[in-house]
């Protein structure tokens, strides 16, 4: 597979700050185009100020960031951002159309699609969304998680090649979050999409296909989810939950039971579970 | 305090092109007391009944008993001040709303509008700050340098110094990290027993429903479906289902365990009640001393 963004000893602080306190220390990494990278670590570790050097919002103090061929650069941004779509967690801060549609059809404008193709993917985006009905509302007056799929629609309509997700997820409900990442994992089937997500939501982890921990602005571990989420009672330190299985563990250990020590999915825990139970 | 919803019915922009019906035929009492959560799904009428809790909305047609003071459509706007002392908002991400210059100066700004002097307000923040378990050496810091977890704890002490009778809290741990948002938790829980306040909580998390509210307010479409125990409300999973709520993780976890043939008297809501089930249906080989790799 061949490297969508490649990040070279990144070092960031932002203009506050004195020559050797910096917010990102030597962060190399690479993603690969189609994969889905989740980048996790506590509040305050760094992520979103990574988010924004990766499509040039803010500009780093030394190394190399690489999109699609292309190293980031004053002359190279603006052909860059047409790559990446970014999502925040507060979509306040993007909302820019009257209506949600519109909203939904700026970016299409800006790129100068055809009207009768922008409508129809404006309203393929809300509808998958679910949406649809509020096309005609003002985004200012949705809820915070009918927000965060507008902005999302945003993006489907756009269709970048990156999507990052800066806990975009955050005030959704958990079945509207299980659809949004649905949404997502579609998309990037249909469409080779990469997917960056910087999340403290252990299914939006889960759904990664690697995942990068940032703590107090370093790159500290990488590695699948599962490899991960073997560090169980750590993983708060993280910035991430314990899955629910961990969890549920360390209670059945406070109640004398015997567990295993490798990482259980919840449905590896369901299955000991039931073994274990029909030996009685 | 307790707050009372009488056929409350409440319209957005009434008679222009934008009007929504957001709140229909709601009947609903907050116990004084109480932990209250309210939960529904995305846009279910949520924030606008809570906005109704202290006035900010008055309700299109019926009456919000908040106390001894009703609310009606006819109520003037006047004199709804000593309301908006008693009943505490704390909206999302409300770190926002900080604008003074220092943290003190910040927590203070409540009080001093309410005509209480600007020593005794400083002294309030000071208070203040303490019981949201920041440390005094911030007092003088600007807000804008404390991390974000930080800044909401200094937005909550804002409104805590008009010391509110109920604390109204809107998704109030989105954004945080886990062990941020367990602080913020168990911050509450300890303000509610301290301070012997009324709280409700808006979530989408229902662990926190399970681990911390005693009665919880269900709504779907403007309407409100349900009212109940933690324990009412969770024992009937499809329900929730049907109107797009989610279970704690513990419970949905004992559902996956009852299609495989375990059985749960009650549906348990927390681990430590799910550990305690399953003692009883594990063999006695399954105990001995702490974890071990499978035999």
């Amino acid at each position: 597979m061949s490297q969508i963004i490649d990040v070279a000893h990144l070092n960031y602080r932002y203009p506050q700050q004195s020559a050797d306190d910096l917010t990102l220390k030597d962060i190399s990494f690479s993603v690969a185009a189609g994969e889905w990278v989740a980048i996790v670590g506590h509040n305050g570790s760094g992520k979103s100020t990574l988010a924004k050097n990766l499509n040039g919002l803010l500009a780093p103090a030394s190394g190399t960031i690489t999109v699609d061929g292309e190293v980031l650069s004053e002359d190279t941004v603006w052909n860059i951002r047409k790559k990446i779509g970014m999502v925040f967690q507060n979509p306040d801060n993007q909302f820019v159309g009257a209506t949600v549609a519109d909203d939904v059809a700026f970016g299409l404008e800006n790129q100068g699609v055809p009207r009768d193709e922008m409508l129809a993917r404006v309203a393929a985006a809300l509808k998958q969304v679910n949406m649809s009905d509020f096309a005609t509302r003002e985004p200012a007056r949705l809820s915070g998680g009918q927000k965060q799929r507008v902005a999302l629609a945003g993006m489907i309509a756009a269709q970048p090649q990156i999507l990052i997700l800066d806990e975009a997820t955050s005030m959704l409900d958990p079945r509207g979050r299980a659809e949004v990442l649905q949404t997502i994992q579609a998309m990037k089937v249909a469409g080779n999409l990469t997917v960056l997500s910087i999340t403290h939501d252990i299914d939006e982890a889960a759904s990664a296909n690697r995942v990068l921990v940032v703590n107090d602005g370093e790159l500290k571990e990488e590695g699948t989810p599962a490899e991960i989420f073997r560090h169980g009672p750590e993983l708060i330190k993280m910035g991430l939950d314990m899955p629910y299985a961990e969890r549920l563990k360390a209670a059945l250990k406070r109640q004398g039971v015997q567990v295993p020590a490798d990482y259980l999915t919840e449905k590896g825990m369901a299955d000991w579970l039931w073994q274990l139970s029909s030996n009685k | 305090m307790a707050i009372e919803f009488k056929q409350v019915d409440f319209t957005y922009q009434p008679g222009t092109p934008f009007e929504t019906k957001a709140l229909a035929d709601i009947n609903v009492t907050i116990p004084t007391g109480s932990y209250t959560a309210l939960i529904g799904h995305t846009g279910s009428g949520k924030s606008t009944l809570l906005q109704h809790l202290n006035a900010l909305l008055k309700p299109t047609s019926g009456t919000v008993l908040i106390g001894d003071r009703e609310i009606t459509p006819a109520t003037s706007n006047k004199d709804l001040k000593s309301l908006r002392r008693k009943v505490g908002i704390v909206f999302q991400f409300p770190e926002s709303q900080l604008f003074e210059e220092t943290v003190a100066k910040d927590i203070a700004f409540g009080p001093q509008n309410f005509g209480v002097s600007e020593a005794d307000a400083l002294k309030t923040a000071a208070d203040m700050l303490d019981l949201v378990g920041l440390p005094a050496t911030l007092l003088d810091r600007s807000p804008f340098d404390l991390s974000g977890g930080q800044m909401r704890r200094v937005a909550i002490a804002g409104v805590l110094a008009m010391q509110p009778q109920v604390l109204v809290l809107d998704e109030p741990t989105a954004g945080l990290d886990p062990q941020g948002r367990l602080d913020m938790m168990e911050m509450f829980a300890q303000l509610r027993h301290d301070q012997d306040l009324t709280v409700v909580l808006v979530t989408h998390q229902m662990d926190d429903v399970a681990n911390y509210a005693d009665h919880v307010i269900v709504m779907d479409q403007g309407r409100v479906v349900k009212t109940g125990t933690p324990r009412d409300v969770f024992q009937d999973p499809e329900w929730l289902l049907k109107h797009q709520l989610g279970l704690p993780k513990t419970t949905a976890f004992a559902r996956q365990l009852v299609q495989k043939g375990l059985h749960f008297d009650q549906l348990p809501l927390t681990e430590d009640e799910l550990a305690a089930d399953l003692v009883a249906q594990l063999p006695a080989s399954a105990f001995g001393g702490g974890s071990t790799d499978d035999e």
